[in-house]
């Protein structure tokens, strides 16, 4: 007994001089939300950051989505924070405003650098000249078509509607009445609280002519002919064509998923969801283009380092965001999770272009634009209320537009006064 | 220890009822008094949960009284108390006093009526949700399509969306009401009934002369208890409309669940603590008449 006790002292001696002839240890803590292909790959990105960086240990915390954000600024605000958090693009100036996070240390991220390697949205973490924050994998919209009501509304699956005109005559051939003239099948899934929203302001509204807002992102500038045409042509989809009802079997993505949507415009984060349904035919196409005008909507999850990291851990912590924004770190992610790469060079390897799944998002990325979100979703209400306007109340679109405007306008006022 | 010695048996029960008291006393003190008074203080401040407070006054309650969908939200929610409480009142009295006189099966019907109250309110409203919804998938309006009749529009309607979910939320708490108004039934003597049987009297004055009468208690119970309920409305609303919360245009939103998105959607905590003030309010001055009510007898 004797004997082992000292055996084990020794042995604890041992690990311990190791530990200090080694270089100094240092635990980071790093936090995302849960969804478990982001936190599986997440884990790997670790294994090989601590492989590749002996010394460095990485606490991976993550919690439900719903509660995240309360979480984090919880957190933030009474010092108890990670070293390396991560954010929804839209959320950074709330971030920034409050000094939760540092400038990323700029001899390890140069600007020039991330201008150059980066898709044109990425600017969009851009403050006083300096970044806060970068994405590792990135998200942009398309349209996704069941080919077996393609085929059977005599539409050919290999040639899937490239101009908004196009898509419409698709929707309207692939939507199916029952005799009282009920819609069982509709042409296209929509609803503006999904991705339709993104769809009309940063895609629509240009296609018409027209910009959502001025560069800054503090002006509302889609009060105009341009903006009112988009969002006519989006409401006669439900009120004039009838391709489309409100609220179909609760929401678009159910309906393609159960073949009761001949198309949908979604982002690549619905692929995984769409490959697991058994028995599912669909391919993926580009945004149709208007008036020769091509337009996406681009979004993004990014990592930045918080203010309270100091010393080793920003070291520390400066190396994991370098290691987890490399080209093979936005590879394995593309590989998990699907998603796809922050950086133009990865993004447009074979294996994500020539994919006929990912080809067309990687495609869309180079023309997205992604909205400076003050209050994402207090936006988001203000389009589905102009929506819900015209479409229960009978309100004419030019006025439902202008209180939109009117009521985004303050939003913006009101955040960028402070 | 001698000063303790020293007590009285008096003394030492009051000790000893104080050393008991003394964790549900802190406990109350920590999670709800001090929160209470804490968010009168919040609610004079502007705050975004991340960084500073700022003062702002009266601010955040000038807001609230030029605030339309406040007063809509605020509308709302008198509807739910005003239609709800009575009529799920009424409801769960007739049933139960039927009930009351039913023999066969008596138990069974009862659990019948009982069940829905077991369940939770998140997932009835759910199978609810489902419902309503416009064929090809909503069960009344698949029935109403199959024998030629137009789709009602549910959920999805200004003016038929609140109705629907008052109607869930009714149902829901039907259950509790029955058995509350059997038990105030049950213990109505019965030598009252044997007497105005001798007289010869109808079924109809004995409701109304009787039984009417000896159940007051029993409704205010109820009235108090479903009024708080129904202006604290949350789940069902939530859980019905989670597509656009409280919509479409803010028709079916209550006041908790503005006070919700406030928060910890738009993260406005000052504004949403000067909300929570005025439930607060309201919620006190319900009591307060209910108990004045309950005192007169």
């Amino acid at each position: 007994m004797r004997i082992l006790k000292s055996l084990a002292a020794a042995a604890l001696l041992a690990v311990g001089f190791a530990g200090g002839v080694k270089a100094q240890s240092v635990e980071i803590e790093y936090w995302q939300y849960t969804f478990e292909t982001r936190v599986r790959a997440m884990d790997e990105l670790i294994k090989r950051f601590e492989a590749a960086n002996p010394g460095i240990k990485v606490k991976h915390v993550n919690f439900p989505y719903n509660d995240y954000r309360t979480k984090v600024s919880a957190a933030m605000a009474a010092g108890q924070g990670p070293d390396v958090v991560q954010l929804f693009y839209g959320w950074l100036d709330d971030f920034h405003n409050s000094k939760i996070l540092q400038p990323l240390p700029a001899a390890a991220f140069p600007a020039a650098k991330i201008e150059a390697e980066y898709f044109p949205m990425v600017r969009e973490m851009k403050r006083d000249g300096a970044y806060y924050a970068l994405p590792t994998a990135v998200r942009s919209l398309s349209v996704f078509y069941n080919t077996r009501l393609m085929k059977e509304a005599g539409l050919d699956p290999a040639k899937p509607p490239a101009t908004l005109d196009a898509l419409l005559d698709a929707a309207k051939k692939m939507t199916k009445r029952d005799a009282s003239g009920n819609i069982t099948q509709v042409g296209i899934g929509a609803g503006v609280e999904w991705q339709d929203q993104h769809w009309w302001r940063e895609v629509l509204v240009r296609q018409f002519g027209g910009t959502p807002y001025s560069a800054e992102g503090r002006q509302v500038t889609y009060n105009s002919e341009a903006g009112l045409k988009a969002l006519t042509w989006y409401v006669d989809m439900f009120r004039t064509h009838k391709v489309t009802a409100r609220n179909f079997m609760d929401e678009p993505q159910a309906a393609f998923r159960a073949q009761r949507a001949g198309l949908m415009v979604d982002g690549n984060f619905r692929i995984g969801a769409l490959e697991r349904t058994r028995g599912l035919e669909w391919i993926v196409a580009p945004l149709p283009s208007h008036n020769g005008i091509r337009s996406n909507y681009g979004s993004y999850w990014v990592n930045g380092i918080t203010a309270s990291s100091k010393g080793a851990k920003l070291d520390a912590a400066t190396k994991f965001l370098a290691f987890v924004t490399t080209p093979e770190a936005m590879q394995h992610w593309l590989d998990v999770t699907g998603e796809l790469p922050a950086r133009e060079a990865a993004a447009y390897s074979k294996s994500a272009t020539e994919s006929p799944i990912y080809g067309p998002f990687v495609a869309g990325l180079k023309e997205a634009h992604a909205t400076r979100f003050v209050d994402e979703s207090a936006q988001r209400q203000l389009v589905m209320d102009a929506v819900s306007r015209i479409l229960l109340e009978n309100q004419d679109p030019a006025v439902s537009l202008k209180i939109m405007a009117e009521a985004e306008q303050k939003l913006l006022d009101g955040f960028y006064k402070k | 220890m001698s000063w303790y010695a020293n007590r009285t048996i008096e003394q030492k029960r009051v000790v000893w009822a104080w050393t008991f008291l003394a964790v549900p006393l802190a406990f109350y003190v920590l999670v709800r008094f001090y929160p209470t008074l804490e968010s009168f203080y919040v609610s004079l401040h502007s705050w975004r949960l991340i960084g500073e407070r700022r003062w702002v006054g009266l601010d955040n309650y000038v807001r609230l009284a030029t605030d339309p969908v406040f007063w809509k939200v605020f509308a709302n929610t008198f509807i739910y108390l005003i239609v709800g409480t009575p009529l799920s009142i009424v409801l769960s009295f007739v049933v139960a006093y039927q009930l009351d006189r039913v023999r066969f099966m008596h138990g069974f019907i009862r659990a019948l009526y009982f069940l829905p109250f077991l369940t939770t309110a998140a997932a009835m409203a759910w199978v609810w949700r489902w419902f309503y919804q416009p064929v090809p998938i909503g069960v009344i309006n698949n029935a109403l399509a199959s024998l030629g009749i137009p789709q009602i529009t549910f959920l999805a309607s200004t003016t038929n969306a609140l109705p629907a979910i008052l109607a869930t939320a009714i149902w829901h708490g039907l259950g509790f009401q029955v058995i509350i108004f059997m038990a105030g039934l049950r213990a109505i003597p019965t030598s009252y009934y044997e007497a105005a049987r001798i007289d010869g009297v109808t079924d109809w004055t004995i409701l109304r002369e009787i039984t009417i009468p000896l159940m007051r208690p029993t409704v205010i119970f109820l009235v108090v208890f479903s009024s708080i309920g129904y202006l604290r409305i949350f789940d069902q609303v939530y859980n019905m409309t989670t597509n656009d919360p409280g919509g479409p245009l803010d028709s079916t939103k209550p006041l908790v669940l503005l006070i919700y998105q406030t928060a910890f959607r738009s993260y406005e905590l000052g504004y949403a603590a000067a909300q929570t003030v005025v439930l607060f309010v309201v919620l006190l001055a319900i009591s307060l008449l209910q108990l004045r009510l309950m005192k007169d007898r």
